[in-house]
């Protein structure tokens, strides 16, 4: 490239691998190139090159754990439904502290609660055959915005019909708003091999996931704690529920005994 | 020019979908995993707290929200470099000496008769890439693998455009060095 013409082309030879070529550029350059086999063959260098960076190069993936945490913080700042008294933003990176103080945080409603569940997330992605672990973990990845509800709706009538053509069973929808646990909506998940229901219901800031799908043998009640999530299981009509929070277990007893006296 | 959407567009709507473009800018600026995570956290929340000032008039799909929140990931990099004292604009090895004692990096830098090896293989890519000075390579993974603007670059870079393509040239041109190397060996 010894011709002071390569040497002026060569910027616009790049704008023009990269998209970037005017119009009125494109003619003069297109006209050296056809003169010039040096500038050619560095047209498909570039072009090679370009192309081997963008098939090859790696593309960092944000951990798990780090979109958790960011989309807790994010929901917690701006989303009435799970933080209805949502701390200033400037609070949050003083919670937060310094990044590296955040992991050693512990657990609590708000920033903490954000970690504690994006730190389980970390944890409990669900081993095979581990139930209530891949449980909790759903209702953890469901806390992330967007995510909490295909239907977003108050009114069991209106929840209820929309899982209509989309499972092939008819989960049992209630309201107990009265009682202080309003139906937030429902949303299709995958448990256990299957798809299933799960039903949102607020309780204070709090958010209980209740997950329903339709079992031959009816397991045993069960109840317990993983990692900070209070879990209670029960049968009922040919069905297995499975109700997840972070309320007290005795507020989410409370819940289990209203939906299993019905309403 | 506010949109008139603006108020219905949210955080996440309109940032969190580039989170994994915030983390990647981080890692290809600083290479220490957890100093990347803690960069990308920062910037993140530093884009929350502005997020109300961020008018979405720029140029792209986006609004330019990428263009916004790469600038931010590229700010907390250089501030996190400098408040470590270990600013290396110019690495000297590209097998990531740099990293700082005490982080566990979990893919250690191979000695030199494997890097000799590795160097034909094709995946060493990265470790050409990762030995450009860090402004020739920023400028390259903004351009190649964000698919930024040259004005985008510009803004994100704090350069003016000019300086962007001689960027981007130099990288280039180094980068086919490094492969005429490799396939000479």
């Amino acid at each position: 490239m010894s011709d002071p013409r390569c040497e002026e082309m060569r910027l616009r030879l790049q704008a023009d691998l990269d998209g970037e070529l005017s119009p009125a550029e494109a003619a003069p350059l297109a006209a050296h190139l056809a003169a010039c086999d040096d500038c050619r063959e560095t047209a498909a260098q570039l072009g090679a090159l370009s192309a081997r960076i963008r098939a090859e190069a790696t593309r960092h993936a944000a951990p798990a754990a780090l979109r958790a945490r960011i989309a807790q913080a994010a929901a917690a700042t701006a989303a009435p439904t799970l933080a209805p008294a949502p701390p200033p933003p400037s609070g949050w990176r003083r919670v937060l502290g310094g990044p590296r103080e955040r992991r050693r945080l512990g657990a609590g409603f708000g920033v903490g609660f954000a970690l504690a569940a994006s730190l389980a997330l970390a944890i409990i992605l669900p081993g095979a055959g581990d139930l209530p672990g891949e449980v909790v973990a759903s209702h953890i990845r469901a806390l992330q915005p967007g995510h909490l509800m295909d239907v977003a709706s108050s009114d069991r009538h209106t929840v209820k019909p929309w899982f209509d053509g989309r499972l092939d069973f008819a989960p049992p929808v209630k309201d107990f708003a009265a009682q202080g646990f309003p139906l937030l909506g429902g949303r299709l998940d995958y448990l256990d091999g299957r798809a299933v229901a799960a039903l949102s219901y607020g309780r204070d800031k709090h958010v209980i996931d209740l997950y329903v799908w339709p079992q031959d043998k009816p397991a045993p009640a069960w109840s317990g704690t993983i990692k900070g999530y209070n879990v209670e299981r029960w049968a009922q009509d040919g069905m297995v529920f499975w109700a997840v929070s972070d309320v007290e277990d005795e507020q989410l007893r409370r819940f289990v005994a209203m939906w299993r006296a019905g309403a | 020019m506010p949109r008139t959407e603006a108020l219905s567009s949210t955080f996440e709507q309109v940032v969190l979908p580039h989170l994994d473009a915030a983390y990647n800018l981080a890692r290809w600026l600083v290479r220490d995993p957890a100093l990347a995570e803690d960069i990308a956290q920062d910037a993140m929340l530093r884009a929350l707290q502005h997020f109300g000032g961020f008018r979405g008039d720029g140029a792209g799909a986006d609004g330019g929200a990428r263009a916004w929140l790469l600038r931010i990931v590229r700010n907390a990099a250089y501030d996190a470099a400098r408040a470590r004292g270990r600013v290396r604009e110019v690495p000297l090895d590209p097998a990531g000496e740099d990293d700082a004692p005490g982080f566990d990096v979990p893919d250690p830098a191979p000695g030199p008769e494997a890097m000799t090896a590795l160097r034909q293989d094709i995946a060493r890519l990265d470790d050409a890439i990762a030995a450009l000075p860090i402004e020739l390579r920023e400028c390259l993974i903004l351009c190649e693998i964000e698919g930024l603007s040259y004005k985008e670059i510009a803004r994100v870079t704090d350069a003016p455009i000019g300086t962007v393509m001689s960027r981007l040239w130099r990288a280039r041109q180094a980068l086919l060095r490094t492969q005429a190397a490799e396939a000479g060996r």
